[in-house]
């Protein structure tokens, strides 16, 4: 019984113990990563300010509300306030 | 695995996500977005009548449209709902970067932790005080007041967790995981209510205040004339309570999706390494 664990375990990659073991060793040096999740933060907060909140509070894109209009039904769904 | 890696399969995650809340909004928001569009040119029209009986000129004409509401409905719901899941999956991905291999959990645990902890300070927390509404419901005047606000309990649950997590980890050793994960949610809970308490409600703002008295949201009350009788209906109770539960299921299944498939496809990548020749980390992405 014991034995057969222990065979199913390594033949499995993706049991627990092996998978916290594995992210563990690669636990990833920040400096290295720091471009990649600079750009991400960026990106991502860019997208969340158009879809969310341009054009309505504040406007990036001048007097027309284009913007606003197209993602309209999913910023009142995703509960940004909108009118 | 390089942050390169995680940000590509947080893209993609988001990306899926997006697409089951698009489909879900499509089935579960848009009639209820059309009640309230209905709602709001109903009133418009009993308003402008009321006014042309007391005298006014007709104002003519309504809105400009210058999307239409199909596109709106339909691909315009699609790009916010994908967008945004893009946005939350970039985001998820740099904290989920930031925690892998430093924390004992297996990646896919982790995963959904994160999406768990996004869900609850971007979206469900902010929902609680100022919740999800349908057109009709929320004044032109007050959106940057409204906008201002949501951002300050979003910005203000996500500072809760970082300091609810950082009292937990103090006092892990004293009392041990569960206590002090228990404790560290009381502390969120209790800093979270202190913040809704002091922030005022969307009906409470003066430009409201001044036009309908004081209340709590800004939902139609009923159009009623000098006696006081009810000329047009307030707006529909059970529209607004459908168009909310939908709201939060949609973004329980946005956070959900984006856990579950990040997870899944990191894993699945470990794995792969693992079986190439032991030689993981090398330069595949």
């Amino acid at each position: 019984m014991d034995g057969d664990v222990v065979v199913r375990i390594e033949e499995n990659p993706v049991t627990t113990a092996g998978a916290v073991a594995r992210a563990k060793a690669t636990a990833v040096p920040a400096s290295e990563t720091l471009p990649w999740l600079i750009s991400a933060v960026l990106v991502g907060l860019a997208l969340y300010f158009f879809i969310g909140i341009d054009q309505g509070a504040v406007s990036v894109f001048g007097d027309t509300s284009y913007v606003h209009e197209l993602v309209h039904d999913a910023r009142h769904f995703l509960g940004f306030p909108c009118h | 695995m390089e942050a390169r890696s995680f940000v590509l399969r947080g893209v993609i995650a988001g990306g899926v996500a997006g697409l089951v809340a698009w489909l879900f909004a499509l089935v579960f928001a848009e009639p209820q977005i059309n009640a309230a569009i209905a709602y709001e040119e109903g009133r418009g029209e009993a308003e402008e009548a009321l006014a042309v009986a007391g005298g006014a000129a007709p104002a003519g004409g309504g809105e400009e449209e210058i999307v239409s509401r199909g596109v709106q409905a339909t691909l315009g719901v699609g790009i916010g709902m994908v967008g945004i899941g893009i946005a939350v999956g970039l985001l998820f991905a740099v904290a989920y970067t930031l925690l892998h291999g430093r924390v004992a959990l297996r990646p896919r645990v982790l995963a959904l932790l994160v999406a768990g902890a996004g869900f609850l300070t971007i979206y469900a927390t902010p929902f609680v005080k100022y919740p999800a509404s349908p057109p009709a419901v929320g004044s032109d005047e007050t959106i940057g007041d409204r906008t201002a606000l949501y951002l300050v309990m979003v910005i203000g649950s996500l500072v809760f967790l970082a300091a609810a997590v950082a009292v937990t980890r103090l006092l892990r050793e004293r009392l041990g995981t569960w206590n002090a994960v228990l404790v560290g949610g009381v502390v969120y809970v209790a800093l979270a209510g202190i913040l809704m308490s002091v922030l005022p409600g969307l009906g409470e703002l003066t430009i409201n205040v001044v036009e309908s008295g004081p209340r709590v949201t800004e939902t139609p009350l009923p159009l009623r004339d000098a006696s006081g009788a009810i000329l047009y209906p307030g707006f529909d109770a059970d529209v607004l309570y459908h168009f909310r539960v939908a709201s939060f299921t949609a973004q329980a299944l946005l956070w959900g999706v984006l856990g579950l498939v990040f997870g899944g496809l990191v894993e699945r990548r470990l794995a792969k390494n693992e079986t190439a020749g032991r030689a993981p980390e090398a330069s595949a992405v």
